[in-house]
């Protein structure tokens, strides 16, 4: 890859957060993957689980490698925020796939692992070896670095927060990840209050230099 | 057309820009505050974290081993700070560092600090707070702490306890004009005395002014609302005095930029980045250790399950803070509170730390986690590159940009973060009450909300870009007031030392106004009074 596809690559990345705050997204459904997904798509799905893994969508599924059961990022929605036709990364997934297939072709040469020929490389991974792949891309020597930890912000972004959607909006939707977080409930009219929040008593001593203001000395 | 002109035009209207800006429109000069982010106000600021919505006023700034959290909107970091305001402790100003002389201006000390410290409390105000007031998360510390034989305080902040709902969405605005930030204080008193206040109008250049009367020519670029990266307009204002406060990361590349028509500028501009020597860290508390070794409850039965609850900050150690230890060894760990969207970082034991099974298994248990912040003593090895072409970085998206810094911690910082990483331990590991561990640094590199020091005050010409009053060495009349002019990490959130400073540095510029013309009171009360 080159310098200069590089930073396209990156600057597209970026410009996605642009496209999500302009919001012009529609909420991304639960990935329904079939047979008839792309080999981008593919890619892009078994990196996003790789980072936060979910359990099979359905028997057979071998994108989701299904290393867990519940939601993992696919689940909420990672991969249908990136591949949105409203933002300006998904022209440019086929490239961070294609990215991401030839790490997987070496990766499995130089461990003389076998790929089969009808999976995009990354996906004939095992949830291991996509694992122990993943985690060399965040190298501080690796020139291609950048990119991955924008796409890692991405899948983070979608599951941790449902950056996609006003939070109590995707809570009242049930939003796989901050489900799984057990992200709290607002009031009824939206807005979120905890007149319960201290333990209300003293649970330590102050230290003796402290100033009358509560500063250190 | 005329040229616009103004007696005094101030960049940016944080802490550093604001407080200027109130008592120079109150002492009767003609202000004008550029700011480059939008205006906002309590029924603006929404609880979401809905990309659009909080990444309009914050932005994240990428840079080479760093990233820094800043405010982008008229108040600065104040609208989306967390308001913990706490005093440097005073072996802060007898840094020496790694350069073997004394790094602050040997007229500053903390006893030199204090009446400023004292007018700032007042003017937000800030609030002593209390037991009541700690949030769950900061009781479990603070429980931890005497666990361990440790002191813990309730951290004072700039907030009016009895209007917060400890509703913990401070990074997006106070929803409930709780937070006394400088929307609330300084910046309308400004207004009421005639400031001029111009939100979206981002500086450029800082150069000499043709005009006669005036000294400095400053060129700004007005940024479409809707997208930062659009200039609408461009302008130029003269004035006869600059007060330089648009934060740590864009101060000192208005100044580069700028350098050539200056005439050469400091060579310390643009050096000696500091991150606040910030390191956070998560403890994964394990609940039936809070209640049996704690001896913690809440009413609903629960022990903690608080992450999410409460102000962000609400409790800190002062324990590490002795005067007489060596340098680096110095630090404050805090309670405190990010949304989710830094859940990235959290590590989780085990490899991989940061993303697979058992990050995902730990983030189930997000509500039992307990966030902390160390604020240690850092080398200043921080620096500033290549001047981008607008902007002191490049706007890659509403939120996040790429800066141009570069911060590598030397083994000095590391040591003061692995000294810090112990003392957390020894504090919320013990007999098993949680396992912590730093935010991983594979995604984002040192994370930090307190960039400092890039446009420094100090007695020395070659390590100081700023004489003890805040004027840039070489340039009459053009003073920086905010983080930049800090020289060192604090060891505590920086924002109050910013605003004390700031304070402070109001003499000089008044005397500074009056030697190009402008008379001015010089017996201006506190805002609001």
């Amino acid at each position: 890859m080159t310098e200069s596809d590089r930073r396209s690559i990156l600057k597209a990345l970026v410009a996605t957060l642009a496209g999500l705050s302009v919001g012009g997204l529609d909420t991304p459904e639960a990935a329904a993957a079939d047979a008839s997904e792309s080999w981008t798509t593919q890619t892009i799905e078994a990196f996003a689980d790789t980072l936060i893994p979910g359990q099979r969508r359905f028997p057979g599924d071998v994108v989701v490698a299904g290393a867990v059961t519940g939601p993992g990022a696919v689940q909420a929605g990672a991969v249908g925020l990136l591949e949105s036709p409203e933002l300006p990364v998904a022209p440019l997934l086929p490239a961070i796939a294609a990215l991401l297939d030839a790490r997987a072709v070496a990766y499995a040469a130089l461990r003389l692992i076998w790929l089969p020929p009808t999976l995009p490389p990354f996906v004939g991974l095992s949830f291991s070896d996509r694992t122990a792949l993943v985690g060399g891309l965040f190298d501080p020597d690796d020139l291609d670095r950048p990119i991955w930890q924008v796409m890692s912000l991405l899948v983070g972004l979608a599951f941790d927060t449902a950056g996609q959607q006003d939070t109590g909006e995707a809570l009242g939707q049930g939003h796989p990840g901050l489900t799984w977080l057990r992200f709290p409930e607002p009031d009824p009219d939206g807005l979120w209050r905890f007149p319960d929040f201290s333990y209300g008593r003293p649970l330590a001593a102050l230290h003796p230099n402290t100033t009358a203001s509560g500063s250190p000395a | 057309m005329t040229a616009q002109t103004t007696d005094v035009l101030v960049i940016g209207s944080g802490f550093g820009g604001a407080i200027p800006a109130y008592y120079l429109a109150a002492g009767g000069a003609r202000v004008t505050v550029l700011e480059r982010g939008p205006r906002a106000a309590a029924a603006d600021f929404t609880q979401s974290m809905r990309l659009g919505t909080y990444n309009k006023i914050v932005d994240v700034i990428r840079g080479d081993g760093v990233a820094v959290v800043a405010g982008n909107c008229v108040g600065g970091g104040s609208v989306v700070y967390f308001a913990a305001s706490l005093r440097a402790p005073s072996f802060v100003f007898e840094r020496h560092g790694s350069l073997g002389r004394q790094l602050w201006p040997a007229a500053l000390t903390r006893a030199a600090l204090d009446p400023w410290y004292d007018r700032v409390e007042e003017a937000l105000p800030v609030t002593r707070t209390d037991w009541p007031d700690v949030s769950y998360a900061g009781g479990v510390l603070a429980a931890a702490c005497r666990r361990a034989g440790r002191t813990c305080n309730p951290v004072p902040v700039a907030v009016d306890t009895n209007a917060c709902t400890n509703c913990n969405w401070m990074l997006s605005g106070c929803r409930f004009d709780a937070k006394r930030s400088l929307l609330l204080n300084y910046l309308p008193a400004a207004e009421a005395h005639g400031a001029d206040i111009r939100p979206l109008h981002e500086v450029q250049t800082v150069t000499p002014s043709s005009l006669s009367g005036y000294r400095y020519a400053v060129g700004y670029t007005v940024l479409d609302p809707d997208d930062y990266s659009c200039t609408a307009q461009a302008g130029v204002i003269h004035a006869k005095v600059v007060v330089l406060a648009a934060g740590a990361v864009g101060t000192p590349v208005i100044l580069q930029r700028s350098a050539l028509l200056l005439g050469g500028i400091p060579a310390a501009v643009g050096r000696y980045f500091s991150g606040n020597g910030d390191r956070v860290s998560v403890a994964d508390i394990v609940e039936d250790k809070v209640r049996s070794l704690l001896g913690l409850s809440r009413p609903d039965g629960s022990a903690y399950q608080g992450l999410p609850v409460g102000r962000p900050i609400t409790a800190a150690t002062y324990d590490h803070l002795d005067p007489t230890a060596p340098e680096y060894s110095r630090f404050t760990l805090q309670q405190i509170y990010f949304p989710p969207l830094t859940n990235l970082l959290a590590q989780a034991a085990g490899s991989p730390a940061w993303f697979g099974i058992e990050k995902r298994n730990m983030r189930a248990r997000w509500r039992s986690w307990l966030t902390l912040l160390a604020m240690v003593e850092d080398d200043n090895e921080g620096t500033f590159g290549v001047v981008p072409l607008t902007g002191s970085f490049t706007r890659l998206a509403p939120g996040l940009g790429q800066g141009t810094m570069t911060y590598h911690p030397t083994s000095r910082t590391r040591r003061a973060f692995e000294r810090a990483d112990a003392a957390l331990r020894e504090i919320l590991e013990k007999d098993g009450l949680s396992r912590v561990r730093p935010w991983s640094e594979d995604v984002a590199g040192a994370v930090t909300a307190h960039p400092l020091g890039s446009a420094r005050i100090g007695d020395d010409p070659a390590t100081s870009a700023l004489t003890d009053g805040h004027e840039l060495r070489g340039h009459s009349g053009l003073f920086v007031t905010d983080g930049a002019a800090v020289p060192t990490s604090l060891t505590v959130n920086p924002s109050l030392t910013i605003a004390a400073l700031a304070e402070r540095a109001v003499a000089t510029i008044v005397t500074r106004a009056a030697d190009a013309g402008v008379t001015l009171r010089r017996d201006v009360p506190l805002p609001g009074r």
